[in-house]
C-alpha cells in the first residue's frame, strides 16, 4: 500500500502570532515551526496503515528550504521518504494543483491530509486535491479502516459522526480521532539518526497560479479589562450578562 | 448570479442556512445580481421559507437527498456554470467545509474560507477572514472572476422580512456519489456546537466526568451547548466532538462560560471570538481571566450550582 501524508509547516501552537510592520506577512521572528497538528494525526495513521498492510509512507509539502527540518522530523517519526515541492504556497488552488501533479506522477492508494493548517486555516487543499484526482473524499475524518479495496470511513459532522464506505484510492482530511492523542508518534534517537540517511527529494513546481490572495494581516482588537465579580454576588453577573452584554 | 448553498439536515433548514442566505442575498444586491438558493432534499422541505431571507429564486433538487460531498459539489458546480455564477456562498459547517475544496477545483474558483465580514470591496472581491486560529485577521481578495466564500457560523447574523418571497423552480440533477453513507449518529447535546449561541464549557478543574451534571444543568437553563477543554476529551471524560480549541472545534457564540479551564493559548485560539466570555476558576492567576469579560474566582462546585439557581430565578 502506497501512503502519502501531506504536511504543512506551521508555527507551534503556543506561538504568539504577530505580523511584520506593513502587515504583509507573519513575523517569523522567534517562532518555532512544527508539523501541523492535524497532519501529525495523519502521519501516525499512515504508519499504522503501513504496519498493518505493508507498503510505504511518503510525506510531501510545498515550501522553500526552510521547511526541510519539518520534513526531516516526519522522517524521524517513521516516514520512508520525503518530497519538497520547491516554492512558496499562496492559496489552496495553487497548492492542490502542485501536490496533485506530484501525485499523478507517483500514484498513491491512500492520501492523508490534515483537515486544515493551523496557520492560514484554509481547509481548501484536501477537497481540491480529491477533485483534481477524481477520488473519493472524506473531510474531518476520524476513522479509516481498509480491507483490500474497501474502505470504511467515519467523519465528524456537527454534533455527531457519520460512517461511509468507498473504494481505494481515497483522499481524507484527518483530525484527532483518526488516531488518539496518546498514540501520536514522536521521534526517538534511532529515528532521528536514520532520518538523516532517508531520501528527501526536491521537485520543481509546474507553475500553477493562485486564485486567491492575502492582502494584509492584522491582530484582532484587544479585549477590554476583565470585570471581576465576587462569588457571593452572582446576581451581579446575571445583571451584567443581561443589561451590559445583552446575551441572556 | 450569486448562488447560495441552502444546507438541510433531515429535510429541515439550519440556522446557519439562513445566515448564508442573508449573506448571499446582500452580496447579490450590492453586486447588482440575482440571488439563487439551491436546496437538496425531498418534497417535505419547506423551501418557500427561504424567500423571507432575501433570496430572489430557489432551485429545489429533489433527486439528491443525502449529503454526499461529490454529489452536492457536482450539482452546485454545474449550476454555477449554467447560470454564469460569479459568487457561491456556503456556511462553514461540517458539510460546508467538506464542499469548499472540491468546489474550488470543479469550478476553478478562488475559494476563501472562515469569512468573518461582508465584502469590504467588490472589485476585486475582498473580505476579512479569521486566520492563525483567531490570532490574526486576514484581508483576502479574489483574483478570479468566480469566487466561493465560506462564512463562519454564528458571525454575520440573519436578516429577514416576512413580506419577501421567492419563486421556486424544481430541477432534475441525478446524484453522482463517490462514497455511500451507511449511518449518521448524534453524540452530544441537542445543539451542535458551531451554531450554539451560548456555550458552557468545563475543564480538568471538574475533577471527573461524574461531576458534569452541574455543567449540563447550567447549559440547560441557558439553552446552551456543552463543550470541554482538550485534556478532558483526551482522557475520555467527554467526547471529542465537545473539544473546543485550536485542534478541536472553533466557536464564536454570544456567550462562552469557561469553568475550571486555565486558558492555555491553544484553548483561547478556539474560543476567543466569543462575544462575551465568563471565566470561573479557583486560581486567581489563571491566564484565562486576561481574555475574559467577567471573572469569578471561586470553587466551581460552590459557584456553578448557585449560578444555575440564580439564572432560574432570573428567568422567572
Amino acid at each position: 500500500m502506497k501512503i502519502l501524508v501531506c504536511i504543512s509547516h506551521v508555527p507551534d501552537t503556543t506561538s504568539k502570532i504577530g505580523f511584520v510592520s506593513d502587515g504583509s506577512s507573519l513575523d517569523k521572528n522567534g517562532i518555532q515551526f512544527v508539523i501541523n497538528p492535524y497532519d501529525e494525526f495523519g502521519l501516525t495513521k499512515g504508519l499504522h496503515l503501513k504496519e498493518k498492510h505493508g507498503g510505504t509512507v511518503s510525506v510531501v509539502t510545498l515550501g522553500d528550504e526552510s521547511v526541510e527540518p519539518t520534513l526531516r522530523k516526519a522522517l524521524a517519526i517513521g516516514a520512508d521518504d520525503a518530497h519538497r515541492l520547491d516554492g512558496v504556497p499562496h492559496d489552496g488552488a495553487q497548492t492542490s494543483e502542485e501536490i496533485g501533479a506530484f501525485i499523478k506522477k507517483n500514484e498513491f492508494d491512500v492520501i492523508i491530509c490534515g483537515q486544515e493548517s493551523i496557520d492560514y486555516n484554509g481547509g481548501i487543499v484536501p477537497g481540491a486535491l480529491a477533485a483534481k484526482l477524481d477520488l473519493p473524499f472524506v473531510n474531518a475524518c476520524i476513522g479509516l479502516d481498509i480491507d483490500g479495496e474497501n474502505v470504511k470511513t467515519i467523519r465528524e459532522i456537527d454534533g455527531g459522526k457519520e460512517t461511509a464506505q468507498t473504494k481505494l484510492p481515497i483522499v481524507i482530511a484527518g483530525k484527532k480521532g483518526l488516531v488518539e492523542e496518546h498514540e501520536l508518534r514522536i521521534p526517538n534517537m534511532r529515528g532521528i539518526m536514520t532520518a538523516r540517511s532517508k531520501p528527501l527529494s526536491v521537485h520543481e513546481l509546474i507553475g500553477s497560479k493562485a486564485l486567491a490572495q492575502s492582502v494584509s494581516f492584522s491582530k484582532p482588537p484587544e479585549k477590554k479589562a476583565v470585570k471581576m465579580i465576587s462569588p457571593d454576588n452572582l446576581g451581579e453577573l446575571v445583571r451584567l450578562l443581561n443589561e451590559e452584554s445583552k446575551v441572556i | 448570479m450569486v448562488i447560495i448553498y441552502a444546507e438541510t439536515w433531515n429535510n429541515e433548514f439550519k440556522k446557519t442556512t439562513f445566515e448564508a442566505i442573508s449573506y448571499g442575498s446582500k452580496c447579490a444586491q450590492e453586486m447588482g445580481l440575482e440571488s439563487i438558493a439551491v436546496v437538496f432534499g425531498n418534497s417535505n422541505v419547506s423551501v418557500g421559507e427561504l424567500g423571507k431571507y432575501g433570496v430572489d429564486k430557489i432551485i429545489h433538487v429533489q433527486d439528491i437527498q443525502e449529503f454526499e460531498p461529490y454529489s452536492i459539489a457536482l450539482a452546485l458546480s454545474s449550476l454555477m456554470k449554467e447560470l454564469n455564477g460569479k459568487l457561491l456562498v456556503l456556511n462553514g459547517t461540517a458539510n460546508g467545509k467538506s464542499l469548499i475544496g472540491i468546489l474550488s477545483s470543479l469550478i476553478n474558483a478562488a475559494a476563501i474560507s472562515n469569512v468573518t465580514s461582508f465584502p469590504i470591496n467588490y472589485e476585486p472581491l475582498t473580505v476579512l477572514r479569521s486566520a492563525f486560529s483567531s490570532k490574526g485577521i486576514e484581508h483576502a481578495s479574489s483574483n478570479s472572476d468566480c469566487t466561493i466564500l465560506s462564512i463562519v457560523p454564528n458571525a454575520l447574523g440573519i436578516k429577514s422580512d416576512d413580506d419577501s418571497s421567492a419563486s421556486i423552480v424544481l430541477k432534475k440533477i441525478d446524484p453522482n456519489s463517490k462514497t455511500s453513507i451507511l449511518q449518521s449518529e448524534k453524540e452530544s447535546g441537542e445543539i451542535p456546537l458551531p451554531e450554539a449561541e451560548r456555550v458552557v464549557s468545563a475543564g480538568r478543574g471538574l475533577k471527573g466526568p461524574e461531576n458534569w451534571n452541574m455543567i449540563t444543568d447550567l447549559a440547560e437553563v441557558l439553552n446552551a451547548g456543552t463543550a470541554c477543554s482538550k485534556p478532558v476529551s483526551d482522557i475520555g471524560w467527554r467526547p471529542h466532538s465537545e473539544h473546543v480549541g485550536q485542534t478541536g472545534i472553533q466557536i464564536n457564540p454570544e456567550l462562552y462560560i469557561a469553568i475550571g479551564i486555565s486558558g492555555a493559548i491553544q484553548h483561547l485560539a478556539g474560543v476567543s471570538r466569543s462575544k462575551t466570555i465568563v471565566v470561573i476558576n479557583n486560581d486567581p492567576e489563571a491566564p484565562f481571566f486576561k481574555a475574559a469579560d467577567y471573572g469569578i474566582v471561586g470553587d466551581a462546585f460552590d459557584v456553578v450550582p448557585r449560578l444555575t439557581e440564580t439564572l432560574k430565578s432570573f428567568k422567572k
